[in-house]
């Protein structure tokens, strides 16, 4: 099961080493990675998507818990939540491509943020499963580079993870 | 305490290190100076109230500051220089780590501005130790450091406890730059909060289903020695009639002398004890860790038990071992409460249920009983603990190393009272026990403090039997000399058709010679019949050092021994014999 871990750090160098360490040493999954301070400068958030069984899920907050620079820490797979990932894409067009890329863009909000005679550069929004569809139905055009953020998560609603 | 007055003494940052050890309660640093820390040893010369032990290999000062926390439940403190200083320490922080064991080591660092530069003697010791940490920290201004001493204090001891690394470039503790001292007198961290008692309503269920149970049995661990909670988990038992096991880390925890008390469990824990643990209906943990060398194959672990669990760290509850009825509190708490709660309201025991129970236990006692061969000529391990035992009226500290004998003493040196066995349990360090020995001696010079060894062992730190002398740190040594890596032969008899790869020591010295070239005395025992005048004469020499070099039967094996992969009451009860 894939889960996404809202974590919220003190703004302290090692901190960010200390959790990543965790990970590799305990022998578990990171798909990604997102960290930044808060409004708070003496805090960062931390989102982080995972996988494992329910057992897993938990030794990892446990553990994660336990890390004294670790403040608050929430699984929001638990409950609703909206998830955003942003994505840029640079590919190759040619006079032809460019009003199928361009029309693909708009089917998914995307929007074409740099040009060159022959580069789009495209700006998707969303969540991952929507990257990876756009990704997919960009299927004739060739791809030169692409950037994911990282998956980025906050609860629905009045819930909030804060101090 | 030293600078209540309104205005607070200037020191350097050195000085405030030493001094804020100094208004920890610190008496004893054990270390080894270098290039990095020469600004923080001057500073150490310049005051009488914290001592500093040099040891001859900073693993050694590790594991002697990780003793003294163990006998005394207070961290120990270690002081080395940047870069092999750091690196030697790093055995000794892994061993503290993995028992749960307060220390404080403090670790010179190159300058601020070389950090980076490869400089010489320089690692990244946050880096390499922050595995193997609870905590670690590095010192960026000087007038933080009474700050950060505090705080490295504070963690360490708290909670789970554990040990904590401070790294402080040499730059922060320049003699010349001097800064306002204060110590504090607390610490709260907004992310850190050890203090849980345990939650009431859950405490309450664990009281109706022990009192409801019909074969339940108390496995108690380290957590209790640490947690100082033995008078609490004696009572308890007591009062509910409870069998009780002690994992190898809780040795003691449970009076070893007391009729309720059925051995040690796990690998090499006794026949009864792995019996009742499989066979019972309530399992009741407190302190202990479902390790891996207690349960066996955790997928045949006690298929009928009710799992209580009782520790301070939450991970380490349902981490191997689903519990059914959690409980997150530091031991001694949680206890009381239970015994509160059962003061109030006296529930009844299944007194049939549990009389057929200890009948059923009884039968199991009589299967095994701990029995070895003592009739062949050879002199046994187990005979020369149990002799050690009477030499020392079971009142002795018994520190040891990695090996046969370190099973041999855990089973046959019967521990009835905390903190007096000590041992690396959980990472399993050779070369811990000689150290580990004088970290104790040096704070109970009155009490017997004897060090259980092997040949193999010993030598991995022997050279502190030089420290031993210039701090006159009278430890017994029994080097329970069988030739051989006694547990690696062991596993190749049972394995590998005892093809002894690389588990023979061979070319050992003359161990009696060594310890007299250090300035000690060494006595050789190779008969059964020089045993006793032999421990007799040691024990007698309050004030010397004494090498016991005891050659004893080098084919004896570990028993009883769970067989691998098996449920924990599948057992090796002999070389021809199992369940
Ligand atoms: C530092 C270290 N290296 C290797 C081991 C693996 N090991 C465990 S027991 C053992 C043999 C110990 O021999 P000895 O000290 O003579 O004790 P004995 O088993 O013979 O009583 C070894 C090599 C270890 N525990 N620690
Ligand atoms: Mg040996």
């Amino acid at each position: 099961m894939r889960h996404i871990l809202s974590v919220l750090l003190e703004n302290e160098s090692g901190a960010l080493a200390r959790v990543v360490g965790l990970f590799a040493q305990r022998g578990y999954n990171i798909d990604s990675l997102t960290v930044a301070a808060t409004e708070d400068p003496t805090i960062s958030r931390l989102t982080l998507v995972t996988r494992g069984d329910d057992q897993v899920i938990e030794q990892i907050t446990k553990q994660l818990h336990k890390l004294i620079e670790v403040v608050k820490l929430a699984d929001l797979s638990e409950s609703a939540h909206i998830e955003r990932e942003l994505m840029m894409v640079k590919v190759k067009t040619t006079a032809e491509q460019r009003e199928e890329v361009k029309r693909c863009a708009d089917i998914f909000r995307g929007q074409i943020i740099d040009i060159t005679a022959n580069t789009y550069t495209i700006q998707v929004v969303g969540t991952s499963d929507k990257l990876e569809a756009f990704i997919e139905a960009l299927s004739g055009i060739q791809i030169l580079e692409t950037v994911r953020s990282g998956v980025s998560g906050i609860s629905r609603g009045e819930r909030t993870l804060s101090l | 305490m030293t600078s209540q007055n309104t205005q607070p003494e200037l020191l350097s940052g050195g000085a405030m290190l030493i001094r804020a050890l100094a208004d920890e309660g610190v008496e004893y640093v054990y270390g080894y100076p270098g290039g990095a820390v020469l600004h923080i040893y001057d500073a150490m010369f310049q005051q009488h109230q914290v001592k500093h032990v040099l040891v001859r290999h900073e693993q050694a000062a590790t594991h002697m500051a990780d003793a003294y926390a163990r006998a005394s439940g207070k961290a120990g403190v270690v002081l080395v220089t940047s870069g092999p200083g750091a690196t030697n320490a790093v055995t000794g922080i892994a061993t503290a780590y993995m028992d749960s064991i307060p220390m404080v080591v403090i670790c010179g660092q190159v300058m601020s501005h070389l950090i980076g530069d490869d400089a010489f003697q320089e690692t990244d010791m946050l880096g390499i130790s922050r595995p193997i940490v609870k905590h670690n920290m590095s010192v960026r201004r000087p007038e933080d450091i009474p700050y950060l001493v505090k705080k490295a204090f504070y963690i360490a001891q708290s909670g789970r406890p554990g040990p904590v690394v401070l790294d402080i470039p040499k730059d922060m503790t320049i003699p010349s730059q001097k800064f306002p001292y204060e110590y504090p007198k607390e610490i709260k961290l907004r992310s850190y909060n050890p203090n849980a008692k345990g939650h009431p309503g859950q405490i309450k269920k664990a009281l109706t289903t022990l009192l409801a149970a019909k074969k339940p049995v108390l496995y108690a661990g380290g957590g209790v020695i640490l947690g100082q909670a033995s008078d609490e988990l004696t009572l308890l038992a007591r009062k509910l009639n409870l069998p009780v096991t002690n994992t190898l880390m809780g040795l003691g925890a449970y009076p070893a002398s007391d009729p309720q008390f059925i051995g040690m469990l796990g690998m090499h824990g006794s026949y009864e004890a792995n019996q009742v643990m499989h066979n019972a209906d309530v399992i009741f943990a407190v302190g202990a860790r479902f390790d891996d060398r207690v349960t066996n194959a955790t997928k045949k672990f006690c298929p009928n038990a009710t799992i209580i669990h009782i520790d301070i760290d939450p991970a380490s509850i349902s981490k191997t071992i689903n519990a059914h009825i959690p409980i997150v509190g530091l031991v001694k708490p949680v206890l009381q409460e239970m015994l509160h709660q059962l003061e109030k309201n006296q529930g009844e025991l299944d007194q049939d249920a549990l009389g057929q129970w200890w009948q059923q236990i009884q039968q199991w006692r009589e299967v095994h009983g701990g029995r070895y061969d003592s009739s062949a000529s050879h002199l046994k391990p187990q005979a020369v603990i149990e002799a050690v035992h009477r030499h020392t009226k079971g009142d002795a500290y018994v520190t040891s190393d990695v090996g046969q004998h370190q099973m041999f003493a855990a089973q046959y040196y019967k521990f009835d009272k905390p903190n007096r066995w000590i041992n690396s349990g959980g990472l399993g360090t050779m070369g811990f026990g000689l150290p580990a020995a004088m970290g104790v001696k040096l704070h109970y010079p009155d009490a017997e403090v004897v060090c259980v060894t092997g040949e193999g062992s010993i030598q991995m730190n022997i050279q502190e039997l030089s420290t031993c002398k210039q701090y006159g740190l009278n430890v017994k040594i029994i080097n329970l000399n069988n030739g051989y890596l006694g547990m690696v032969k062991q596993w190749q008899d049972m394995n590998y058709d005892s093809r002894y790869s690389s588990s023979y020591m061979d070319s050992l010295p003359d161990f009696v010679k060594l310890a007299e070239a250090y300035g000690h005395v060494g006595i050789r025992v190779t008969k059964a019949e020089e045993l006793e005048p032999a421990l007799e004469r040691a024990f007698a020499l309050k004030d010397k050092l004494v090498f016991l070099d005891i050659h004893v039967d080098p084919t004896e094996h570990v028993y009883p021994m769970q067989i691998p992969g098996g449920a924990m009451n599948e057992m090796f009860l002999s070389k021809t014999e199992r369940t």
